[in-house]
């Protein structure tokens, strides 16, 4: 049997999962994921760790982590706590690949 | 279907929220004949079906009504020429595109016209784990190899892949073969169904029915994979109804995520629906969705709680499961009034163990294939 997938690290780099799109719906007011036969209403703080931390653009999860922690002002320790287990479930759900 | 969805909270008015999407059975042509289809036992005409410019009206109602998402279904929608011209116009319109497939018809020149047109995801069944056993159950030969590479083109083109894989008597023993495959094939999300028995499964149960044995060695192999396979592939595990304590909230309850419209425009609350007697139904010839959504008297049947009887009205489970499947109370309770009679405290539910356990005892038992 093979091992659990490990935990989300900063040195990974993520992407949206094949067929994964980051959508505004106006008439809902919401951000979401929207994927294949399913969708994720993002709130305010998912939304953010998903602009900071995934996509071709970004270097890795740490230089997220890094805006993120500027941003919000907030301890670089707590973010990355957060940030992790937040994108460990979106990779579980398979809303973002590495 | 998936039920892993939020549902949008309904505004004051008491307008029903928006459903989630809309499911489009373009056609119920198909070159496969599953013994456990889906579509209805009468099964509509090509020639009854909706023309291209009426789907095209139908998408715009259904981006109007508020739907994210459309799902190209049938039968077998890539019997439709026009399926590239019906994704292209939900991709202009803003709705994402899901096409349900038995991949048998496509090839890689289609899947780029269809991906140029919008489509971002493509649902692939598998009927078994091997060639052999896939192609009798599907009444068409040398169709496994060809959904296999379909499936991987899919991935190569940069698709999400979907493997639905529907569990019954003849295969549920080689579980663990098709999730390999699935994750061989590259694909993101795999759906371990049982056969729901509506339809023609519902005439083919002594035919398709696993035993118990069968059924807990298939559900701890799962479950047992679940933490391997979590971070590497969604699975969507739809436990089997006959063999459950609770019953699945089925369609994510009546009319609460999801409208149907069938080959001729018949607008339902789900696919199978019409077994239901004294049902009236509004084609997308009467109404908008928009209207048939709001308040459709199929629609507003069973939508939500104030229909149920006892013992739902006072469960604590009932904003949970809704009720269960109405189309399975219909056929196990002989109303689809009543409580979905999986569920263990319903007053017969002990009558689906005695079925269950003689169908599963039927061994030997010939299948009908699906057929016009």
């Amino acid at each position: 049997m093979n091992a659990v997938a490990p935990h989300i690290a900063e040195t990974d780099r993520l992407r949206l999962a094949p067929g994964v799109m980051l959508r505004n719906d106006r008439r809902r007011g919401q951000w979401m994921l929207m994927g294949p036969e399913r969708l994720l209403v993002l709130d305010e703080m998912a939304l953010a760790v998903v602009r900071a931390c995934v996509g071709a653009e970004i270097a890795d999860v740490a230089a997220g982590i890094d805006r993120l922690t500027v941003e919000y002002d907030a301890p670089r320790t707590e973010v990355a706590a957060d940030v992790l287990e937040m994108l460990t479930d979106l990779r579980n759900k398979g809303y973002v690949v590495t | 279907m998936s039920c892993a969805l939020p549902t949008f909270a309904a505004s004051p008015a008491a307008e029903p929220a928006p459903p989630f999407a809309v499911l489009m059975e373009l056609t119920h042509r198909c070159p496969l004949r599953c013994p456990y289809c889906s579509n209805p036992v009468a099964l509509e005409s090509a020639s009854a079906e909706l023309d291209t410019a009426t789907w095209k009206r139908v998408l715009d109602e259904a981006a109007d009504v508020g739907a994210l998402q459309v799902h190209f279904s049938g039968g077998e929608p890539c019997v439709r020429k026009d399926l590239e011209e019906l994704v292209a116009h939900a991709t202009e319109i803003g709705l994402y595109s899901n096409l349900i497939t038995s991949a048998v018809l496509l090839d890689r020149a289609r899947l780029e016209r269809l991906q140029r047109a919008g489509l971002q995801h493509v649902q692939i069944s598998l009927q078994d784990a091997e060639a052999t056993g896939a192609d009798r159950v599907g009444g068409f030969k040398g169709g496994h190899v060809k959904k296999l590479e379909v499936a991987r083109a899919v991935v190569r083109q940069g698709m999400a892949l979907t493997i639905n894989a529907v569990l019954h008597r003849h295969n549920i023993d080689r579980v663990n073969d098709v999730i390999d495959l699935a994750m061989d094939l590259g694909a993101g999300r795999i759906e371990i169904a049982n056969v729901q028995y509506y339809g023609w499964a519902l005439a083919n149960r002594a035919a398709l029915m696993p035993s118990r044995e069968q059924l807990l060695a298939m559900d701890a192999a799962v479950r047992g994979r679940l933490p391997e396979l979590a971070g590497r592939i969604v699975v969507d595990y739809v436990v089997p109804d006959y063999y459950a304590r609770r019953p699945k909230s089925c369609m994510g309850g009546w009319a609460r995520r999801f409208m149907n419209v069938t080959p001729r425009g018949r607008v339902l609350p789900c696919h199978a629906a019409e077994t239901i007697p004294g049902m009236a139904f509004e084609t997308v010839h009467d109404r908008s969705l928009s209207d048939i959504w709001r308040d459709g008297p199929a629609f507003a049947r069973y939508r939500g709680t104030d229909w149920m009887p006892e013992p739902c009205q006072s469960c604590d489970h009932k904003e949970e499961d809704w009720g269960g499947c109405r189309c399975q109370a219909l056929a196990l309770a002989g109303s689809a009034d009543a409580t979905d009679p999986v569920c263990e405290v319903s007053p017969a539910h002990a009558e689906v163990a005695v079925l269950r356990d003689r169908d599963a005892a039927a061994l030997g038992t010939e299948w009908t294939y699906r057929g016009l």
